[in-house]
């Protein structure tokens, strides 16, 4: 993992004394909420429904043991005891107090995390593949490049006034984890024909009220252009960004309406220019911060048999582990989606936080990810622990068998917290979770990601979703329309509407016979997404609506 | 004359009123400009031997255009004063600095105190940006330089 040295937590601490300062301008009157609020946009303080939120960044989603614990620590001492991972890989706590912002930013500063850039008009916190550093199918570990752009993103005084809000992707293998060509800017790191690295660069995909998947700009920046070349894309877009209308402030609206011949030419034009300018780190750089992320040293000689004579254990090693690059070792994921009304999609309690701190601590090399289906995963588990590691978590109630089932629901805040949103996320969720809760149901459905957003703005990905669900205000009632056919992984497509919304308990009627009619019509190893691609809307709709 | 309150240069204010980007175009003895956020800042490329003054005009401190603005044209050589006015803040300044300003004129008086403590708020940078600190990755690697 990334260690800070004296100069990034400087720079930490430093932006804890500047938005103390801040808070305190603001407490005092001297600085406007108008004024305010771009600022702490910035350092990841919203003003939600009931309280402010505070969004921590986790960068590329990989936190150490120690930094777990003060998550948990956090959620006690200035929340209601919980937190709620988000679908950028981040932590939010939803009941916080301005006046206490400034104390829990230097409490994270401690532990060399921060809440810079969670939120805002900026580039915000850079995502990445869950699984990176830990999974065979990857060329390289992209959390390297990543952290090269979090510093260099990190207070670009240039970029801190976007049109809009600009996030990056970092990912490694063919298999998508992090829906990349989702991102303002996705980068694969890819080999060219000389068995070189580099970064293919995605730009322009986003979901939103206007979802597009991202079209590729470039298909090689050699590595010692990486900075130049992202310097320039977000040049070009700065100042030609559409900043009339905030619905069509995205890169990907820039994109769509210049053609993405158009934008590449302005962005060749400008990264021609800026590779005199001097601006690019060294590769001497990008080999120190490779240093951090070498891999921990895996025991040989192990054995790859697993004891499954516990069907409760099979069960969640079957759904919930996933094969690891070294022998005898897995990787684990801890679902943070429990069955039916037990449980918020995305949300772990203090106490819970810190036992998945202890137990990576104890299986994992001290290492834990954030995933962006709002689950945790423990990248490095000796097979052989397993067992025990699972026992860890049925005790915290956190061993639910369900990774990439109909019951690991990505859902929004919806309008239980946010300010935003036109219809409640969580209990559709919950209600969905409880009509298939049955394990021979789910398991029978196998893989099918179900994702539910609140409101247009699409926090819950519901475009991405095999099934997705847009929750809309339709005369002062909630109203859930059902999408079909969505994915965010390698073969990226936007989910399509199928008709008219149901009610609250109507979708949940509607997505029965939606799988329904999958379980009747797929044929061997078709998942629900393949078997509708295969077969298409029609049948679908009239089962939904005949 | 503007009354400059932040300006980190020796020579004299330059009293010449800022004519607008087409404005100045068109009179060959125009020595100051001013520079709206949808304006073209290389379109002042061809003028920079004459140019004194460059003002942009943020007329909302959330509108970054003019930051880029300020460092296309310091990286194509402009020496000359580059002053930013408008809607500016406190917390604005460092960020100011940074892509090349070297005078800022806010429409509403700063507290100087404030002002102070927010020009200084960065101990280092991690980004080249042409405004001469030298980023962090250099600092980390001066004796490593081609390594």
């Amino acid at each position: 993992m990334y260690v800070y040295d004296q100069y990034d937590q400087a720079m930490v601490d430093a932006r804890v004394a500047e938005f103390r300062d801040q808070t305190r301008r603001r407490i005092e009157g001297t600085l406007s909420e108008d004024k305010f609020r771009p600022l702490r946009l910035q350092n990841g303080l919203y003003l939600q429904l009931h309280a402010y939120m505070l969004r921590v960044a986790v960068p590329y989603g990989t936190l150490s043991s120690a930094q777990m614990r003060v998550l948990g620590d956090i959620a006690d001492k200035y929340d209601r005891g919980y937190g709620h991972f988000t679908t950028r890989q981040n932590i939010q706590y939803n009941w916080i107090k301005l006046e206490d912002a400034p104390d829990i930013l230097a409490d994270l500063a401690k532990v060399e995390m921060h809440a810079i850039q969670t939120s805002g008009n900026c580039i915000r916190n850079i995502s990445s593949d869950h699984y990176a550093g830990a999974t065979p199918d990857e060329i390289i570990d992209p959390r390297p490049y990543a952290e090269l752009l979090r510093q260099w993103s990190s207070f670009h005084p240039e970029f801190l006034a976007l049109p809009r809000k600009f996030k990056i992707a970092v990912i490694a293998s063919e298999t998508d984890r992090a829906a990349m060509r989702l991102h303002d800017i996705g980068i694969r790191m890819v080999h060219n024909d000389a068995g070189e690295i580099g970064c293919a660069f995605y730009v322009g995909g986003g979901m939103g009220r206007t979802p597009m998947i991202a079209p590729l700009l470039n298909g090689f920046v050699p590595l010692d252009h990486l900075i130049t070349y992202a310097e320039a894309a977000l040049r070009v877009y700065n100042r030609y960004g559409r900043r009339d209308n905030k619905y069509k402030a995205r890169i990907k609206i820039l994109v769509h309406e210049l053609g993405i011949d158009e934008y590449r030419a302005q962005v060749e034009a400008e990264f021609a220019h800026l590779q005199t300018q001097g601006i690019e780190p060294p590769i001497a750089e990008l080999e120190r911060i490779k240093a951090y992320f070498v891999d921990p040293t895996f025991e040989t000689g192990l054995s790859d048999a697993i004891d499954l004579s516990n069907a409760d254990f099979a069960r969640w090693v079957r759904a919930n582990t996933a094969p690891h690059k070294a022998p005898g070792y897995a990787i684990a994921t801890i679902s943070l989606k429990p069955l039916g009304k037990a449980g918020i999609p995305g949300d772990a309690t203090a106490d819970q936080i810190r036992t998945m701190a202890d137990l990576a601590k104890a299986y994992s090399f001290d290492e834990l990810r954030v995933t962006h289906a709002q689950n945790i995963v423990l990248p490095h588990v000796k097979k052989a622990d397993l067992f025990a590691l699972w026992q860890g978590l049925v005790a915290a109630d956190l061993a639910t068998a369900n990774l990439d089932a109909i019951t690991d629901i990505i859902a929004c805040p919806g309008l239980d917290y946010c300010s935003l949103a036109n219809a409640r996320s969580i209990p559709v969720a919950q209600k969905i979770s409880e009509r298939f809760a049955a394990s021979a149901k789910q398991d029978a459905i196998g893989e099918l990601k179900l994702k539910i957003s609140g409101c247009i703005n699409a926090c819950g990905h519901h475009h991405a979703g095999h099934i997705g669900i847009l929750g809309v205000d339709r005369k002062g009632t909630e109203n859930y329309q059902l999408l079909l056919g969505g994915s965010e992984g390698a073969d990226t497509s936007l989910a399509t509407i199928v008709g008219p919304g149901f009610s609250e308990d109507g979708i949940v009627d509607a997505i029965e016979k939606a799988t329904n009619l999958y379980l009747a019509k797929r044929e061997d190893g078709e998942r629900f997404l393949d078997t509708y691609r295969r077969i298409g809307m029609a049948p679908f709709k009239e089962t939904i609506y005949g | 004359m503007a009354d400059v309150p932040f300006r980190f240069r020796s020579d004299d204010v330059v009293a010449d009123p800022a004519v607008t980007v087409d404005a100045f175009a068109a009179q060959t003895n125009a020595t100051a400009v001013r520079i709206e956020p949808g304006e073209d800042a290389r379109a002042l490329l061809p003028f920079l031997d004459r140019l004194r003054l460059v003002e942009v005009n943020f007329p909302t401190f959330t509108d970054g255009r003019g930051f880029s603005a300020a460092r296309v044209l310091r990286e194509a050589g402009y020496t000359g004063e580059l002053r930013a006015v408008g809607d500016i803040g406190v917390d604005q300044l460092s960020h100011l600095r940074r892509c090349g300003f070297d005078a800022i004129a806010p429409s509403a008086e700063l507290d100087p105190a404030e002002a102070a403590t927010a020009f200084a708020v960065w101990p280092e940078v991690y980004q080249a940006t042409g405004d001469g600190r030298p980023p962090i990755w250099a600092l980390r690697h001066t004796a490593g330089r081609g390594k």
